[in-house]
């Protein structure tokens, strides 16, 4: 599957990143995680930093950032 | 009860001697830091409840189409209570006129939201009193409203870099609907990470007050600053411009100033002048502002805040 992290690079924006990562490695799947930074690129979902989008689908966006069982669970809805 | 226990520590646990110098201000310091961080947490979970009622995508939607004026005064009111990260500054840019948010009602709630804000005007209440509170949210207000007016009265959308316009925003226009309990919890989240973040400047500025006051005579800050001086509110803002930090981060210094002896119409228009304008926000905004518009908003933003700090030396 294929998961982004939205954020044109501030400290939320990173800690989402990890965030994500971490609950991809929890949840032992598959999954490609991809940091965009591009700014036309994240305005095609949201305009609130940072999102999340799995498989094409806008999770999650703005603060407060979600834990990481959130995450877990945003994720798995997808699967 | 918070002077009773302020002075519980002071006289009974470490045993200091009623009256001296030390005492009276280790007696300030306990008072003023309890005081200060109830303050701070009652008040940011108060607001972080309403704001979690203002996302970024409700706020866009309120403002969009409104005519000017009336626009520009939701935007700033809107601009106190909508949440984001100070790094979405370009993407809520973009999403704004791409929803028909006109111009100048965007800058003012791009002006208001990071300089007016409840961890400035609770710091100001506590350190200073309500009124100076009261005056900086007020003038603040004021600075966003004028300032985006006159951008737009002026006309500028030719000076928006041009790909801004062509971006079709897309599936981000969902707001996320929270229960109550999720409110309440994302409340407790805020409130934890603000005051993590501000803790120390906020003991720094108490600590200021509290041990520098008395001890260090006024000095040259005064006399080149002072009231006598009608440079002293164009020279504060011309230090504060370049100057880059939130408003927590800016009140040592704003107490540092104030202890100094100088006027409080000049400090206001320092930490304003810090809060709402830097360098690294003009490399942000430039992404999408072409150059003669960041300049026309640095010069508006400037002559605005100093006006605010004539003005205030002048009534108080």
């Amino acid at each position: 599957m294929e998961i982004k992290v939205l954020g044109p690079g501030c400290a939320n924006c990173h800690t989402m990143e990890q965030l994500t990562i971490a609950a991809v490695k929890e949840l032992g799947i598959e999954a490609k995680v991809e940091k965009i930074s591009d700014i036309q690129e994240i305005m095609r979902y949201t305009m609130t930093t940072p999102g999340l989008v799995v498989n094409g689908k806008l999770k999650h966006s703005g603060k407060p950032l979600p834990n990481i069982e959130k995450v877990k669970t945003l994720i798995k809805e997808e699967v | 009860m918070l002077k009773i226990f302020a002075s519980y520590i002071t006289y009974d646990l470490v045993r200091l001697d009623r009256g001296t110098r030390l005492a009276d201000a280790l007696n300030f310091f306990i008072y003023d830091t309890i005081k200060i961080f109830l303050l701070l947490a009652v008040i940011i979970f108060i607001v972080s409840i309403i704001r979690s009622y203002f996302p970024p995508e409700k706020t866009k939607r309120i403002l969009s189409h409104k005519k000017e004026f009336i626009g520009n005064i939701l935007a700033a009111l809107l601009g106190i209570v909508t949440p984001f990260c100070s790094c979405s500054a370009v993407p809520l840019f973009i999403g704004f006129v791409e929803a028909g948010v006109p111009l100048g009602v965007t800058f003012s709630f791009l002006i208001s939201s990071p300089m007016v804000n409840e961890v400035a005007v609770v710091l100001l209440w506590g350190l200073f009193g309500w009124k100076i509170a009261a005056i900086y949210m007020g003038t603040g207000l004021l600075v966003a409203i004028l300032a985006g007016s006159l951008i737009g009265k002026l006309k500028l959308e030719k000076w928006v870099e041009e790909y801004v316009y062509k971006i079709k925003t897309g599936q981000g226009q969902q707001v996320f609907a929270l229960p109550f309990k999720e409110r309440l919890q994302y409340a407790k989240w805020n409130t934890a990470d603000i005051l993590k973040r501000v803790w120390l400047f906020v003991i720094l500025a108490i600590g200021i007050g509290g041990f520098i006051h008395g001890y260090v005579p006024q000095d040259f800050l005064v006399h080149y600053a002072g009231n006598g001086n009608p440079f002293a509110v164009p020279i504060a803002v011309a230090l504060g411009v370049p100057l880059y930090s939130n408003a927590a981060g800016v009140i040592p210094i704003v107490y540092a100033l104030m202890e100094k002896g100088l006027s409080t119409g000049t400090v206001l228009a320092f930490m304003m002048a810090v809060t709402a304008l830097s360098l690294p926000e003009m490399i942000i905004l430039r992404k999408v502002l072409k150059l003669p518009l960041l300049g026309v908003f640095v010069g508006i933003m400037t002559v605005t805040i100093t006006a605010v700090g004539y003005l205030f030396n002048a009534i108080l």
